[in-house]
């Protein structure tokens, strides 16, 4: 039977600049609701905006959700929350591109590990966020952390994954209830190492790194086919028109794993690929210029720094971590200036990104060691240049950088003030905000969310 | 509070601080192991705490004297630190540094030993292993954690599957390259216990006691021949019997109320304990520190990973400290390739409530003391071996980096093949490929 809902998606597909039709397809909405909490300002605190600007002695005003304003001595209502950030620095909340929370959930216990489906090296059909455990502890301490967005994948056993999700960090019973609203899906590829390991080992494509590529190609080539095939059946439609007598045509049989990669070739689906190498990255450019697509970043990257002009040019981000090497070969050739090196070309798009339930808890620690480093060789990076690797950045790389990731006006009221400078290991996100509302307090416990499975884990006599 | 042992050596060094301290250099030759540090900030590790705008003698590769003011020979060399901070080389934590030089590559990877049968099949216990003989003190991994300061590591046996809990020895190293590093006669015993490895003892965590007891009868008394299914070879018997009284053992364990029979049997048997993991230390904090056993912990560890660290908290290090534990730290993780990690532990638990001189010691004096070289590393004291880092700033701030390593008093290299590529890839491109130099 046809889904009336998918019609409507098709109508999308077909008409490639059509963004809404998709939140009308979209079988699994989100229900995120922003929680009212009232007005806020945050009074003389250093204000980081997160695209690169820095404002000393600023005040930000978040109303409705949203931040209204920026700037000196800001006019507020006599009833809204004031926070006085003397001595304090501000930033949007944080974004993490690259997270398994809910997916890979604390306890890692084997029912827990829901983060990849290890049976096919293409599993295009499965989506991330029907594996999400919202009750993983990780999500509040990631919220500590000052985390306020973040996108879990599926994980890089094989060649296409599945869809990855983006999520506001909301303590919620439901994914759908911590869906970022209107944020486009992701999807989940690899290159390298993992997908020729698991399958080679099963004496199964791919083994190797040219399996791996023929594996891309040959899926893409489907999914063109598969999209011809709906824009015939649509043709057909039209044809056929309002006329009664004639036969209607009959729909190709759908596809969910082809579903997604017809979503990518559309640019509906924001590309990205778990890629160590620069040759292969090399590589998977010239697959995504063969099919069209664009990739929106290539996570880990450890030899970025190899190609990071030809990133730039691209508009590729290069979402890494600040210091992980040498676990596998493909990581064998990490260095700690990777991100400020990836981050030096114009038009670069530099993102820390942790991949990892301790990293997500601070990555403005990864930052730090990363301006560290650099300023051993001479590249001076600012605070609020750093800032933007966690920010702005990883929020174009979701395609929402028009809701979230920098303090502009108008933008979700994602905030985190913290006890200091954010790069230093002695700071603390002491208060972070969601759209708004003060969802964690370091120096409140009501303001401290606890997830049903840690409730009750410390009574004892 | 204090640590009734580490006082009483302190104070003797204390001691011999003032009186050395007090001497102009002596008029001698100058040798490659021969420096004068000056005006530097010197974190000492020791009970004299830090020093400031303080000058350290170093002679034939030993600290020979701290103070203001010293004079050395002028043909010693002398660095002027500026008021930088000065420490006792970093401890890399409990890794694999040159025996694990590609974590995924089996022929780099020599921590544990498997022997293909996990119980209810027969179970084998070979203590005799000894992973300080696959060191390879030419590893990438050396320079890597030498430049960020890190001078010593406890090299670990690990358990895997098809291997036993008792996972063999490992030992103390100092990441000076030399042929010869780990320390003969410090090796460490190590075993590996809880819920993750219950696949070693017939499926349940009590059966690691079993095993564990089995073996130590075994060492005690040889098994008549032909007892079925003896665990212990009789070199492993020989080795396993060492360690009863001498030498160390390194637990990992994490859940409180294995600590806490780890620590009964610990007693009944008089192995000198230290407690790796702890995740759950703090719940058992008064044990520990009654039973006078150090941990090494990992700072960073707050989510209940598993059934055995639902406690795990950032302030384990804090409130273990505040009970009188003496508190080092090592990673869980890729403790071997991200050694340069252990910093960020340490600035961790100093802002989640750990004295900073704590969280130092954490990473020399404690870990030095814990695994029996606490009288010749760790601390910037006059008799000590002279590795000593010379720092940017701060050394528990991530932005601050390691300006300079000394070993034995020789200035290490500053080098590394991170470096190298490094340097290679910050220039602007050539007319030949960076592959030319």
């Amino acid at each position: 039977m046809r889904i009336p809902a998918y019609t409507a998606l098709l109508a999308a597909l077909l008409l490639p600049h059509t963004a809404s039709a998709r939140a009308d397809g979209d079988p699994y909405p989100s229900t995120y609701q922003p929680i009212a909490d009232g007005v806020t300002v945050i009074r003389h605190g250093t204000v980081l905006i997160g695209n690169g600007q820095r404002l000393e002695d600023a005040d930000v005003l978040l109303r409705n959700g949203v931040v209204e304003a920026v700037g000196k001595a800001l006019d507020a209502p006599a009833d809204a929350r004031t926070v006085d950030a003397t001595g304090k620095w501000v930033t949007p909340g944080l974004i993490d591109v690259h997270s398994h929370l809910g997916v890979y959930a604390s306890p890692g216990v084997r029912a827990t590990s829901d983060g990849n489906e290890v049976t096919a090296p293409v599993t295009a059909q499965v989506w991330a966020e029907h594996s999400v455990w919202p009750q993983d502890p990780g999500f509040a301490a990631a919220l500590a952390g000052g985390v306020t967005t973040l996108q879990v994948l599926p994980g890089s056993a094989n060649l296409i994954g599945g869809r990855g999700v983006t999520l506001k960090n909301v303590a919620a019973t439901s994914v759908q209830a911590m869906k970022f609203p209107g944020a486009p899906y992701g999807l989940k590829m690899a290159c390298g190492e993992n997908p020729k390991r698991v399958y080679g080992e099963r004496m199964q494509t791919p083994m190797t790194r040219m399996g791996n590529m023929a594996g891309y190609r040959a899926q893409f080539i489907e999914a063109r086919e598969y999209l011809t095939q709906w824009q015939d059946y649509q043709q057909a439609l039209t044809k056929v028109g309002k006329n009664k007598k004639a036969e209607p045509p009959k729909p190709p049989k759908r596809d969910l794993r082809l579903d997604t990669l017809v979503g990518v070739l559309k640019g509906e689906i924001q590309v990205h690929i778990h890629c160590y190498r620069a040759d292969e990255m090399a590589n998977m450019i010239d697959l995504s210029h063969e099919f069209g697509f664009h990739i929106a970043a290539f996570h880990h990257g450890v030899e970025a720094y190899k190609l990071a002009d030809a990133l730039a040019k691209e508009h590729i981000c290069g979402a890494l971590w600040a210091d992980w090497w040498g676990f596998k070969m493909e990581a064998y050739d990490g260095i700690q200036e990777n991100l400020a090196l990836v981050d030096r070309p114009a038009a670069s798009c530099a993102i820390v990104h942790s991949d990892s339930a301790e990293g997500i808890q601070r990555l403005n620690q990864e930052a730090a060691k990363v301006i560290g480093k650099a300023a051993r060789v001479g590249i001076d990076i600012a605070p609020e240049r750093a800032l933007r690797w966690l920010t702005e950045n990883p929020a174009k790389a979701l395609g929402v950088a028009a809701k979230t990731g920098t303090l502009e006006a108008g933008k979700m009221a994602d905030v985190v003030i913290w006890s200091g400078n954010p790069f230093s290991v002695y700071s603390k996100a002491e208060q972070v905000f969601v759209d708004g509302a003060l969802l964690y307090d370091r120096h409140d416990r009501a303001r401290q969310p606890v997830s049903d499975f840690m409730l009750g884990q410390g009574v004892s006599p | 509070m204090i640590r009734l042992a580490a006082t009483v050596r302190t104070l003797s060094r204390g001691t011999r601080f003032v009186l050395v301290g007090s001497l102009l250099a002596a008029s001698l030759s100058a040798t490659a192991q021969d420096l004068l540090i000056r005006h530097a900030t010197v974190h000492t590790a020791s009970a004299v705490g830090t020093l400031r705008d303080t000058d350290v003698w170093v002679r034939n590769g030993s600290i020979a004297a701290i103070g203001r003011g010293l004079l050395a020979p002028a043909d010693v060399p002398s660095i002027d630190a500026a008021g930088r901070p000065l420490t006792p080389g970093l401890f890399a934590g409990v890794t694999g540094i040159g025996i694990d030089e590609v974590s995924a590559e089996p022929s780099t990877h020599d921590t544990a030993i498997t022997f293909g049968a996990t119980p209810p099949q027969v179970a084998q216990m070979r203590p005799e292993f000894d992973v300080t003989l696959a060191y390879n003190p030419r590893s990438l991994l050396l320079p890597i954690a030498r430049i960020e300061g890190i001078t010593f590591t406890e090299l670990a046996a690990g358990s895997e599957p098809g291997g036993s809990i008792i996972a063999g020895q490992g030992g103390l190293v100092r990441l000076d390259g030399s042929f010869d590093a780990p320390y003969a006669g410090l090796r460490a015993l190590f075993i590996n216990l809880g819920g993750n490895l219950s696949v070693l003892s017939g499926n349940s965590r009590a059966g690691q006691y079993l095993l564990l007891d089995q073996a130590l009868r075994e060492a005690r008394v040889a098994p008549a021949a032909g007892s079925a299914n003896p665990l212990l070879t009789p070199a492993g018997r020989e080795v396993l019997t060492g360690y009863v009284s001498k030498g160390r053992v390194l637990v990992q364990v994490d859940r409180a109320a294995d600590i806490r029979r780890v620590l009964a049997l610990a007693q009944r048997e008089h192995l000198h304990l230290v407690i790796l993991g702890a995740a759950e230390g703090w719940l058992v904090a008064n044990d520990l520190a009654q039973a006078k056993v150090p941990v090494l912990i990992d700072a960073l560890e707050d989510l209940p990973d598993s059934f055995d660290s639902l406690a795990a908290t950032l302030e384990n290090a804090a409130r273990l400290h505040a009970a009188g534990v003496a508190v080092g730290f090592s990673q869980r993780g890729d403790a071997s390739h991200n050694a340069r990690k252990i910093r960020q532990l340490a600035g961790n638990a100093v802002a989640n409530g750990l004295p900073w001189e704590a969280g130092l010691a954490a990473l020399t004096s404690v870990p030095a003391d814990a695994l029996g070289v606490g009288d010749r590393l760790g601390r910037i004291v006059v008799g000590q071996l002279a590795d000593l880092v010379l720092w940017s700033g701060d050394p528990l701030e991530l932005t601050s980096s390691a300006e300079q390593v000394w070993m034995a008093g020789k200035a290490m290299p500053m080098r590394s093949r991170q470096t190298e590529l490094r340097d290679r890839y910050l220039r602007a491109p050539g007319r030949l490929p960076r592959a030319y130099p």
